[in-house]
């Protein structure tokens, strides 16, 4: 009788353990995985809109949360706002007021392979790398066969395939420009466990010029992607800044392709905005000049990085942060008096400074009111009217302008002592909106000249490193400004600083890799 | 967690009860059983009722703070109903969980929450992996087992009030300027524009350039005006009995508490219910074990703790007028908050309503079947927790805190549910000498946690930012089959081998399963013959153990899946016009594995004078493989830069020790004494994949100040979260030295480079020497906020009626960075182009510093304490009426006073990074007990 129970409760007991084992294999609720993402080519310009996203917020959740790498601030390692960093803070025109580790190096050009934000854009990178690979991957014709793709679905995402190259190779760009030998993976990499080999800087020059020359007829024509979304005109507009630094790259110059490629942005119907003040506005998305946006919004594409940072961190001092439609000024940057002394002509409409209560010399770099606070950057509309949020402005980062193309090709021509007339003209074209008449224009050019237009057409842009290292001013002595070098006055510096260390920490887990020289 | 007493043996050893004496045939609680004290082989320690601190708990592993040896309980602070943080040995993780498993009358649950202190009997600390590796793959930091009391077979109807009044006070504030220090100090170094704004302050004014304080200069003391006395109400009423087959046992607890920060508030309400029928003439008892506790709170906002330290001393608290709920705020010129200004603390109490409150149900069935004779034993065990917590914070549009916004309306929720099912066997085996006591079972635990998401509301209810589109909602599940053999022979030789195999859902079925095996022998040196004449000692046993426990607590319940998630709304990105949701791979490490601690203890146990002094010595290494680590990974082979990952190993090495002492033991008299110590040293003995030595680390510890400023480590050859700094210079009159600084305001220093100005070199060491500064010269020092050592002493005395006793506590050789100076020390946190002027704490006068020195060891301090923990005297009044309705009061003292060099309030921060938490109070009871 006893057994009888005993028994009984042994196989109910049982029983319940057979039917608990089925709920070892659990998954997430919400979601997917990769199998069942790619199954759908409806998914597709989701995992797409993630690509482009990777350059405007640094994670899943809007302004922070969930976010894409670690070991760094999440609102600091946002794509646009280390590109950003890494490209002004070392030069003369933006210096920071913050003693956040990994900013101070920056500022004085004495970082080194352990610093946060050089990391931080080496992995933003290599993020957006890893990201573009798998969709690669899901793009193959094999792959959408065996899911029974219709034809139409195929061509759609072959489209979104181009543009998946396309931001790779961006990537990949920002990678040669900053850090030059770098590890290489892609498409037939999967995730896991291994060791990326290292791509010598001028092999890897080759392979993002091979890879924008096999997309470029998949791309959809200039000025013809809907807005947000790269095309043709965004391909040249890489393509040419690939080609302007070639030299600097390879040792080879090819500033006959830069120019090629400069005169298809020329010719593909972009227009210079009257304003120049347009390009940096809440409603920038109106320009007819920008090629290629990184968008934001200030209720659907939140970050602490992007337009957010260049707007606040601006403000400070006497400045009224509602004249720039926000709520709070961070008291960060302002620009040397080295790059302000460009501005020899206060007729410049170029020339968005604020002065009171500004003093010239920068003795210390955490005081805000030292330096000159550059005001381009804004969440008020053309219209005078603000963003529709006062923390996160609506205003988009311009990657490519038309602008800059104008004075790529007179350069190249400078450069090259081909079409030099155009290139004047070009180069004028600028100056003419800038001082809203032609009596400002230039008949010759030379180097020096185009390097200072740049500074003043450009500046707080994300420009002025790749320039000056182009013109041999960025390191060393020919060309000094305050706190270059850890000097008030400037210093001159090692030749190591025109490359990025590659970060200890990728050292330490890559045995492949090798760093930069110097570090 | 049982209600049955076999024969069982198994492990442990010490006990701390009053009745030291009847130790060694006391029944211990262990994993899936019990055993008497004398057959026990692993390390653990039992705390009963009687040795409990005394005094009002709002949470119970208070009641063991002090009373066990290598344990450290460090409470979050003094918030109504703040949990605590527990060590075991240790910690044997660094990304997932150092939590031990607590085990709840049998059902692992999640932590131990605010069970009603009064509820519980006993805590069994399981240590080493003889007496944890039962529980497998959870027990690598460690098992508490928490008992709740019982009724008892055949016993009358007793019910038992238990009345705790108590006040609580702040035992200090932290030392900032006064007004007049604060004037002196703008005066010194102010600009014109500090000055012009100090003197908008009502009584302080500006005459030739300097401020002059009038009789009338307001003056407020910000901490006296968020502090206040608090108190505690705690009423427990427990009906026990026994009703022929059915012991029972009824309480119903009433908990409330104001927290000594304005508005804070806590009521508990816990119902507890503990029955056990037998059925089939006693071969079948099924124990019911129930538990429900609600908690509500008043939250109040513990952003003002910070803020009352720096807050403009000068200024009032209301302004005068209505805007801003009438509070004194920083304004812009055109009259609204300034966003980056502090806001007045009062005000921030004052205008925010958290109020949140929890359920939490618990319960299990322990059906205990003897099919025949006493030996064999089958039980099922099914059992559940749920638990919710939900609440709304609104703050008003007019509020300073959140004017930009206009103000908050906003909720939360969570819900987490856990379900147990076991099927276990135990049986008892006598051959000849050898008697052996096996145990084998199987269980199934399934988690899960789910949490809806709500949008961001202003406090008239529009939209700041959305919902995310799904909830959180996350499972997991736990399977495994256990054994345990004892072996017993001749009570000289005690060995105990367990087995447990896990398969947890949060790895891949390639990696899903972990075998935990211990072994350990016991030897009962006093049953030899050759001792059979010896008068010394009264017991002696020799222990030692072997086993491997694990650690699956990741924080993630899908590591090793290749999943895809998708962005919020707030995340979309523009295509025309358009804005898509964004979909994300993320980042995941398929051969995720378990953590495996592999623990060797060796004890002795021992006894004189009758066992009136008795106690234990353990030694224990603890090594941990691989170990759970977030690391950098090769850049581009994942989605992250840094992945979840099996990377690294670690130890943990230790002593422990344990002296009872029963010093009076007589018809009216009875002194005893408790002595524990413990000391721990950890060390991180790998952490990458691959090995190289000029690794750093992996820089930890965030602070707050700056952004991404770190002041801890974790290295190879260290102790995880050392602290990682620069080392500062100091003058010839001990005075920290400043960078930029006037060299000749320092005694001493020489001015190599003859600039007049203090180089960077000249106030941190250049440890390399290559005349700058920077991460290069950052030291790894021999600092952590683990202590060295660990004391505990409580004795407890009675005379006749009287009763008395305090507890003591000391923890040496850890360190605190004090983060309050490190931020609020500095001239330049008075805001310089801000729209404010802040106070600071008085260490500025010590430093003069003018700018923040983060990474400076010179706020790196040592806190070592020694706490007189609690204190209390009680008097046995008899019985009230006749021989009907026995009483007893008792007064006391819970932190009376700590000893401690540490230059902040309180020396005691777990994580050693000191940012102002909600004081502990200094707690005043009153308590009554009485049996109807």
């Amino acid at each position: 009788m006893n057994w009888i129970k005993t028994t009984t409760l042994i196989a109910v007991a049982a029983l319940t353990a057979a039917s608990c084992a089925k709920q070892m294999d659990l998954k997430p609720k919400y979601g997917l995985n990769a199998e069942t993402v790619y199954s759908d080519p409806n998914n597709y310009i989701n995992v797409l809109a993630k690509l482009y996203a990777g350059l405007a917020i640094s994670g899943n959740n809007g302004p922070a949360g969930q976010p894409d790498i670690g070991g760094i601030d999440e609102g600091f390692s946002q794509y646009v706002r280390v590109l950003w960093n890494l490209q002004e803070l070392p030069t003369d025109e933006e210096i920071c007021g913050w003693s956040d580790p990994g900013i101070p190096e920056l500022n004085t050009m004495t970082w080194n392979d352990n610093s946060s934000f050089v990391s931080a854009m080496y992995y933003r990178i290599y993020y957006q790398i890893a990201l573009a690979n798998e969709f690669i991957r899901y793009c193959s014709d094999e792959w959408m066969t065996d899911k029974g793709f219709t034809d139409a679905e195929k061509s759609m995402i072959a489209g979104y395939l181009a543009e998946a190259r396309y931001l790779r190779a961006m990537s990949y760009y920002h990678a040669l420009d900053l850090f030059g030998n770098v590890p290489f993976v892609d498409e037939s990499d999967r995730p896991g466990v291994y060791f990326p080999e290292q791509i010598s800087r001028s092999n890897l020059f080759t392979w993002v010029e091979s890879e924008l020359n096999a997309i470029e007829s998949g791309m959809m024509d200039a000025r013809s992607a809907p807005y947000g979304r790269a095309d043709q005109g965004a391909l040249w507009a890489l393509r040419a800044k690939l080609y302007l630094n070639a030299e600097v790259y390879t040792g080879n110059p090819k500033y006959d392709l830069a120019m090629a490629d400069a005169l298809s942005i020329i010719n593909a119907g972009y227009t210079l905005e009257t304003n120049y003040a347009y390009n940096f506005m809440a409603d920038n998305h109106l320009s007819t000049e920008v090629i290629f946006p990184v968008t934001f919004d200030g209720d659907r594409t939140l970050t602490w990085g992007g337009s957010t940072f260049l707007v606040h961190s601006h403000i400070g001092g006497s400045m009224d942060q509602n004249d720039f439609g926000v709520n709070s000024g961070w008291q960060g940057n302002r620009a040397t008096s080295a790059w302000y002394a460009l501005f020899s002509d206060s007729a410049d409409s170029r020339e968005m400074v604020h002065l009171a209560g500004q003093e010239d010399t920068i003795t210390d770099i955490t005081t805000f009111t030292q330096g000159y606070p550059i005001t381009k950057w804004t969440n008020m509309g053309r219209d005078g009217v603000a963003g529709a949020d006062a923390t996160f402005p609506d205003t988009d980062f311009p990657m490519f302008r038309l602008a800059d193309y104008y004075l790529v090709y007179a350069e190249c021509a400078e450069r090259t002592g081909t079409n030099q007339a155009q290139g004047v003209a070009y180069f004028n074209m600028v100056r003419e909106r800038a001082f809203g008449h032609a009596s400002n224009n230039v008949a010759t050019l030379n180097l020096q000249q185009i390097l200072d237009e740049r500074g003043r057409e450009l500046y707080a842009e994300a420009q002025r490193r790749s320039d000056l290292i182009r013109y041999d001013q960025f390191t060393g002595g020919s060309y000094l400004w305050p706190w270059k070098g850890e000097s008030q006055f400037g210093a001159p510096t090692s030749d190591h600083y025109n490359l990025y260390p590659l970060p200890s920490s990728d050292l330490i887990a890559n045995p492949n890799l090798q760093q930069n020289e110097g570090y | 967690m049982m209600a049955f007493t076999t024969g069982a043996w198994a492990q442990t050893q010490s006990v701390i009860d009053s009745n030291l004496l009847a130790e060694l045939d006391e029944v211990i609680i262990i994993g899936y059983g019990t055993s008497n004290a004398q057959d026990l082989t692993g390390s653990l320690v039992s705390v009963k009722a009687k040795a409990f601190q005394k005094g009002s708990f709002a949470t119970p592993e208070q009641l063991i703070i002090g009373k066990t040896p290598g344990v450290r309980i460090t409470s979050n602070g003094g918030m109504p109903g703040a949990g605590s943080r527990i060590r075991i040995r240790g910690g044997s993780s660094l990304n997932a969980s150092n939590d031990p498993l607590v085990v709840i009358d049998g059902l692992p649950a999640n932590g131990l929450g605010m069970l009603n202190p009064s509820d519980i009997e006993s805590f069994t600390i399981l240590k080493d992996a003889s007496a944890t590796a039962i529980y497998g793959s959870r027990a690598a930091n460690g098992v508490i087992l928490v008992t709740t009391k019982k009724g008892k077979a055949g016993g009358p109807l007793k019910v038992d009030l238990h009345v705790v009044n108590s006040t609580r006070e702040v035992t200090k504030s932290l030392d900032v300027l006064s007004p007049s220090q604060f004037v002196d100090m703008i005066n010194d170094r102010g600009t014109n524009t500090q000055i012009n704004r100090l003197a908008t302050a009502s009584g302080y004014e500006k005459v030739n350039g300097s401020i002059v304080m009038s009789d009338s200069a307001r003056s407020t003391d910000w901490q006296d005006e968020i502090y206040r006395t608090g108190s505690v109400q705690d009423i427990n009423v427990a009906i026990t009995g026994g009703i022929a087959n059915l012991p029972y046992r009824l309480s119903m607890g009433y908990y409330h508490e104001n927290g000594v920060l304005n508005r804070s508030d806590l009521k508990r309400y816990s119902l507890a219910i503990n029955a056990s029928p037998s059925f089939m003439d006693g071969r079948l008892t099924a124990n019911v074990s129930g538990k429900v506790i609600k908690d509500d709170n008043f939250y109040a906002n513990q952003g003002a703790i910070g803020t009352a330290i720096f807050f403009d001393p000068t200024r009032p608290v209301h302004s005068g007028d209505t805007s801003f709920g009438g509070y004194f705020e920083w304004l812009m010129p055109n009259g609204t908050p300034s966003t980056l200004s502090p806001k007045n603390p009062v005000g921030l109490i004052d205008t925010r309503n958290d109020i949140g409150g929890g359920l939490r149900s618990l319960g299990n069935v322990l059906f205990d079947f003897r099919p025949m004779g006493d030996d064999l034993h089958l039980f099922l065990n099914l059992g559940g927790e749920y638990s919710t917590r939900s609440g709304t914070i609104d703050v008003p549009a007019y509020a300073a805190s959140n004017y930009i916004n206009g103000g908050e309306a906003n909720k939360y929720e969570s819900h987490s549910y856990n379900r147990l099912l076991e099927a276990y066997m135990n049986n008892k085996v006598s051959l000849g000498a050898l008697s052996m006591d096996i145990t084998a079972g199987y269980s199934f635990q399934g988690w899960r946690n789910y949490s809806p998401s709500f949008a961001n509301l202003s406090a008239n209810g529009d939209t700041i930012s959305p919902a995310n589109p799904f909830p959180q909602d996350t499972e997991n599940a736990l399977m495994s089959f256990y054994g345990r053999v004892n072996g017993n022979i001749d009570n000289k030789y005690l060995l105990t081998a367990t087995l447990r195999a896990d398969g947890s859902s949060r790895f891949s079925k390639e990696s899903r399963w972990g075998l935990f095996p211990s072994a350990a022998l016991g030897w009962n040196v006093l049953q030899e013959d050759f001792m059979a004449d010896q008068q010394v000692f009264s017991s002696l046993k020799l222990r030692t153990g072997w086993g491997i426990t694990g650690q699956q607590d990741v924080y993630n319940d899908y590591g090793y899946v290749p999943n895809y998630s998708y962005g919020t709304l707030t995340a979309q990105y523009q295509f025309g016009n358009q804005w898509v949701n964004i979909l994300r791979p993320d980042a995941y490490d398929y051969n995720l594995q378990w953590e495996k601690t592999a623990t060797t203890n060796v004890a002795l146990d021992f006894g004189f004078f009758k066992n009136r002094v008795n106690g234990s010595i353990d030694l224990y290494k603890k090594n941990t493989t691989d170990l759970l680590g977030v690391i950098p990974i090769p850049a581009g082979t994942n989605f992250s830069n840094r992945v979840l990952t099996n990377v690294g190993s670690m130890s943990n090495t230790g002593i422990e020790a344990m002296l009872n002492m029963v010093l009076i033991d007589n018809e009216n008299t009875n002194w005893e004494m408790n002595l524990n110590a413990s000391v721990n040293r950890n060390e991180i003995t790998k952490l990458t994949m691959v090995p190289d030595t000029t690794h750093l680390g992996i820089q930890v510890g965030g602070i707050a100040g700056g952004v991404g400023n770190t002041i801890q480590i974790h290295a190879v050859g260290a102790p995880m979260y050392s602290f990682f700094s620069y080392r500062q210079l100091f003058d010839e009159n001990g005075r920290p030295i400043e960078r930029n600084g006037d060299i000749s305001s320092y005694a001493g220093v020489v001015d190599t480079d003859g600039n007049g100005k203090i180089d960077i070199y000249e106030a941190y060491e250049d440890i390399n020497g290559d005349g700058i500064i920077n991460s290069s010269d950052l030291v790894l020092h021999d600092m952590t906020p683990e202590p060295r050592q660990i004391f505990g002493f409580s004795t407890n005395f009675s005379h006749k009626r009287w009763g008395m006793g305090m507890t003591w506590r000391g923890e040496f050789g850890q360190f605190v960075y004090n983060n309050v100076n490190s931020n609020h020390a500095n001239y330049f946190e008075v805001g310089g182009s801000m729209r404010h002027l802040n106070n600071l704490t008085a260490d500025y006068l010590n430093t003069g510093f003018k700018t923040q020195q983060y990474l400076s060891d010179y706020y790196i301090e040592e806190a070592s304490y020694i706490r007189l923990d609690n204190l209390y005297l009680s008097y046995d009044i008899g019985n009230l009426f006749k021989d009907k309705y026995p009483a007893r009061i008792n007064a006391s003292m819970q932190n009376v006073y700590t000893f401690t060099n540490y230059s902040g309030l309180d020396p005691e921060i777990s994580g050693g990074i000191d940012n102002m938490m909600y004081p502990r109070p200094r707690i005043f009871n009153l308590q009554l007990n009485v049996s109807f």
